[in-house]
């Protein structure tokens, strides 16, 4: 827990997890209210969660800062000495970031499908099913597992230019690319951990939204557990490197 | 107490520490003294834990640093004063630090003042001076009240005020007790901080001693003697054993004491008209001794004469 709160009080005395938190505020509340006014049709939850994907990356750029910063600057080194149990102090900071990532993605999820109802002019669809919640409520679970992904990528890459550039080429790119691969490529993209993590957040039934998922077979829920599995597991993998390399 | 045994550091092909043994103990300034390159910071580094050493050991009160409970209040160090978040302001940075070894609050303000930045604070750290960032490290490094203190060429770049306020303050530390040791590229620094000599040379222990024994040991000193009859007492002494130069009309004998050469002289009715000790300077020594062992010494040296903040970064790494 002490380590927890450390944590925090690194991340709340610099600046840029706030000017993240602020971007990822205009791309999702901002877009869906945008999307909102100039809907001429009501507005689908999907439709006013259709920025939360991109919120999704720049927490996770927030995520790898908190990291990389740390190489960047020796703190890290600092932060070893304070607590030289790598494992606990970079799991806390793990924890901590996913906890605010979380944080952040369901208070934007919810302003998000509130800027939805109050400013779409033919009405916007409420929340009904349990579809429905889960499309809204479960962005704060995705954004945690991402931004542990993340810092375990932060944690493995170290610098920030290359963790981010990876970060980015994979999630915007990569996995799409996939696709194209002869033969094998359309049997892979399923099984893409971001856009498994997408279905978790996608309508229920065939063919909606911005990123289809009908591809894939997996329930929404296995879609989370998958999406976040590959997170704890490549957090595990960072967090055994880290402790075996030098500072 | 600080104890290193067979203490090794391999970095691809570089041995930057090479089985280092060696005993650091509280109540005096003990300095760690080695040419750029010679693997002080590296050992230092080991010391805290933060590079593994690729064999031996190295122990702090008999535990290894990953043992410690809240290590900062068993040892602080300033390895790098550039280790602080740029944005981040003095105080908060020493407030986490504070935080994660449950140190209370009160001592944050304490170390402030301390090292005299009460005034600034609040001020992001990026915009300090270096002297100002290397206050700011030790206060870091005093936060938790630690039994023992590591400063890595702590003067390196600083106007005279600074390091004589670092000479004196660590001076003040060892006097209360604590166990300081203190890393410099520079005899003529830590002979006039320290009172205790770890030397190394590229990697490997060159001698453990006390500064003035180094000193001696070091300097070989060598008699200045004028004579009308230089000729007989340069015979006497070759006799003797004793190797001799002749230098613009004077002996310069080696190996050899005042008292010796007068008793020589008088007891063969040899009249002198000078006979002193000459001593090397503190550097000549430090080659001297360091002999073999210091690859880059002159390439460095200038170098760093040249640029020296650039050349203290980049030994510093
Ligand atoms: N992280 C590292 N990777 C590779 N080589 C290193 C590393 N750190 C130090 N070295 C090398 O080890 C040797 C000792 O360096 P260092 O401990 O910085 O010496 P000093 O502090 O005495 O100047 C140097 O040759 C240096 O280049
Ligand atoms: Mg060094």
């Amino acid at each position: 827990m002490t380590l927890m709160a450390v944590e925090r009080i690194k991340l709340v005395t610099t600046r840029a997890p706030w000017l993240c938190a602020i971007l990822a505020l205009g791309l999702t509340v901002g877009l869906a209210a945008v999307y909102a006014m100039q809907a001429d049709h009501e507005v689908a939850i999907s439709g006013s969660q259709l920025g939360i994907p991109f919120g999704l990356i720049v927490v996770m750029v927030l995520a790898t800062l908190s990291v990389t910063t740390e190489y960047r600057t020796g703190t890290i080194r600092t932060t070893f000495q304070a607590a030289p149990s790598r494992v606990k102090v970079l799991g806390a900071k793990a924890a901590t970031v996913a906890i605010i990532a979380g944080v952040i993605g369901e208070v934007y999820s919810f302003a998000s499908f509130g800027a939805g109802q109050l400013l779409a002019r033919d009405g916007a669809a409420p929340l009904s099913t349990a579809g429905d919640w889960r499309q809204v409520a479960g962005a704060g679970l995705i954004y945690a597992a991402g931004a542990i992904l993340a810092v375990a990528v932060g944690i493995l890459i170290r610098h920030t230019a290359g963790a981010l550039a990876l970060l980015l080429v994979y999630t915007l790119m990569a996995e799409n690319l996939i696709q194209v691969i002869p033969n094998v490529g359309m049997d892979i993209h399923p099984w893409m951990p971001f856009h498994v993590g997408q279905k978790f957040l996608s309508t229920d039934g065939p063919g909606v939204g911005f990123f289809p998922t009908d591809d894939i077979t997996l329930s929404p829920w296995a879609s989370l557990a998958y999406f976040a599995a590959f997170a704890v597991v490549l957090l595990a993998i960072a967090l055994g490197v880290a402790k075996k390399r030098d500072a | 107490m600080i104890e290193a045994v067979g203490l090794t550091k391999r970095y691809g092909s570089v041995l930057a520490v090479d089985d280092l043994s060696f005993t650091v103990r509280p109540g005096h300034v003990t300095g760690f003294l080695g040419p750029n390159g010679a693997g002080k910071s590296t050992t230092m580094r080991m010391i805290l834990g933060l590079d593994n050493p690729t064999r031996g050991q190295v122990l702090i009160d008999g535990k290894r640093y990953a043992e410690l409970r809240e290590p900062l209040r068993s040892v602080g160090a300033l390895l790098e004063a550039s280790w602080v978040h740029p944005n981040r302001s003095a105080r908060n940075h020493l407030l986490w630090m504070a935080k994660s070894n449950r140190i209370p609050t009160r001592r944050v303000d304490e170390v402030l003042e301390q090292v005299g930045l009460t005034s600034v604070q609040n001020k992001r750290a990026g915009g300090f001076s270096l002297g100002m960032s290397q206050r700011l490290g030790i206060a870091g490094a005093l936060l938790g009240d630690p039994g023992i203190l590591l400063f890595d060429e702590p003067v390196n770049g600083l106007d005279p005020e600074g390091i004589l306020w670092i000479r004196q303050f660590m001076q003040r530390l060892a006097a209360e007790g604590r166990t300081v040791l203190v890393s410099s590229h520079l005899l003529s620094e830590m002979a006039q901080t320290a009172e205790e000599l770890v030397v190394v040379g590229k990697g490997k222990l060159i001698a453990q001693t006390s500064t003035s024994a180094f000193i001696d040991q070091a300097s070989e000193s060598t008699v200045r003697v004028r004579s009308p009859r230089l000729d007989a007492l340069r015979q006497l002494l070759l006799g003797k054993g004793h190797p001799v130069d002749y230098v613009d009309g004077t002996l310069l004998v080696r190996a050899a004491t005042t008292e010796h050469i007068g008793d020589l002289a008088a007891a063969n009715g040899i009249p002198l008209h000078e006979l002193t000790t000459q001593r090397g300077s503190l550097e000549q020594a430090f080659m001297q001794l360091t002999g073999d062992a210091v690859e880059f010494h002159t390439h460095l040296d200038s170098a760093a004469e040249q640029a020296p903040e650039l050349t203290a970064q980049g030994a510093n790494r």
